[in-house]
């Protein structure tokens, strides 16, 4: 009696055990996650503007319709990325994802507090590699560290009103990622 | 013999518990450092790299992007203020005020996070476009047939979600109670 109560025991850890290894797993095992979704539409270092979302047949879930919304899927491996994203009239913003999807950084035009949001993004071994006086001398020079190697980089301005669709989607269209020579 | 089937019954036991519990954690959207105002709530930590495991497990399966905590804070309601589910079919009125944010939307998707067709092609309302009253609130009708005013259709589908997204907001992972962030009611009426 005594062991068949110690083999549900066991049962019973082991479903823990199994419940949090699946938990910790899944993300990356997922065929459909953001970054998935968004590789067939994009090209590497280079911003690409998405369709506004439509009714069933949005790319990813939950996506905000008063948005105008580009991204840029990044790869760091040959070299530090600038992007240059232009300000619309009410709200534009910059977020930026790992590989597997999570929020590392977040700025909006205000913080940014410039026209043009320009920020470079690189991973922690090619910013140790600067050179010591550049890092210095560029106060006001944005460094975002990306956690992955991969990534995305969402730039989403905000259409205010319907009929101010067709301007936010042009100062959208300036947005730039640009590989940084090495 | 015994060995046998008495780990047989262990190990099915922690398959079938395992498996379980992740599935119900994942499908009813369990995650840690939840923000609930009336019947809204938001999870700012999943716009962090500090995420919980749950929420990861979530996006991950759900494909969607979180909004950043440097952009802005989204709050879903599924629900009523009396707890009932939202009902496409319903005639539903959100009404009040929000907390204070540089600008907010709000709109409607189905079950899946997708946006429902309609005739007059709303989907949703940004804080610059939707009607006031001289007092500042707003009140919008979320109704299957048209309603005057701020009309936003439902497609009279049978379960929706409403996302409002508080963009440039002090509202986040320190915001505990109403009054900080008073979010507008949502009362259901006539449903069939």
């Amino acid at each position: 009696m005594i062991s068949w109560l110690l083999w549900l025991l066991g049962g019973l850890l082991g479903g823990g055990i199994v419940h949090l290894a699946t938990v910790l797993y899944l993300p990356r095992t997922a065929t459909q996650d953001a970054y998935s979704r968004l590789a067939p539409i994009t090209t590497v270092n280079q911003t690409v503007a998405m369709p506004a979302p439509a009714p069933k047949t949005a790319i990813m879930p939950f996506m905000d319709p008063a948005f105008a919304t580009a991204v840029c899927r990044y790869d760091l491996s040959s070299g530090a990325l600038k992007l240059t994203a232009p300000v619309s009239s009410a709200y534009t913003s910059v977020s930026f994802y790992t590989r597997y999807g999570l929020a590392y950084y977040a700025i909006n035009d205000r913080a940014a507090g410039r026209r043009v949001i320009e920020l470079e993004l690189m991973t922690a071994q090619q910013r140790s590699d600067l050179p010591e006086e550049e890092d210095v001398t560029a106060a006001d020079r944005l460094i975002v560290e990306s956690p992955t190697t991969t990534g995305l980089i969402v730039i989403r301005a905000l259409i205010s009103e319907p009929g101010l669709a067709t301007t936010v989607r042009a100062v959208l269209a300036q947005a730039r990622c640009v590989q940084q020579p090495q | 013999m015994r060995l046998l089937f008495g780990s047989l019954i262990s190990f099915t036991l922690a398959a079938a518990i395992g498996l379980g519990a992740t599935w119900f954690a994942l499908t009813r959207g369990a995650a840690f450092g939840s923000i609930a105002l009336g019947a809204w709530t938001a999870w700012p930590k999943t716009g962090t790299l500090d995420i919980d495991p749950y929420a990861r497990a979530v996006i991950a399966r759900s494909g969607e992007l979180p909004v950043g905590l440097g952009d802005g804070v989204a709050f879903v309601a599924r629900r009523d203020d009396r707890g009932r589910a939202l009902d496409g079919r319903c005639d539903t009125v959100i009404s009040g005020i929000t907390p204070q944010a540089r600008y907010w939307t709000i709109a409607l998707y189905d079950q899946d996070g997708q946006l429902v067709a309609n005739t007059v092609n709303r989907h949703g309302f940004t804080s610059q476009e939707v009607t006031r009253r001289s007092d500042g609130s707003f009140e919008i009708a979320v109704a299957p047939r048209a309603r005057p005013g701020n009309w936003l259709p439902t497609g009279g589908i049978e379960r929706y979600a409403l996302l409002m997204r508080l963009y440039d907001t002090p509202v986040g992972v320190a915001t505990r109670t109403g009054r900080e962030a008073p979010m507008p009611a949502i009362a259901q009426r006539g449903c069939p």
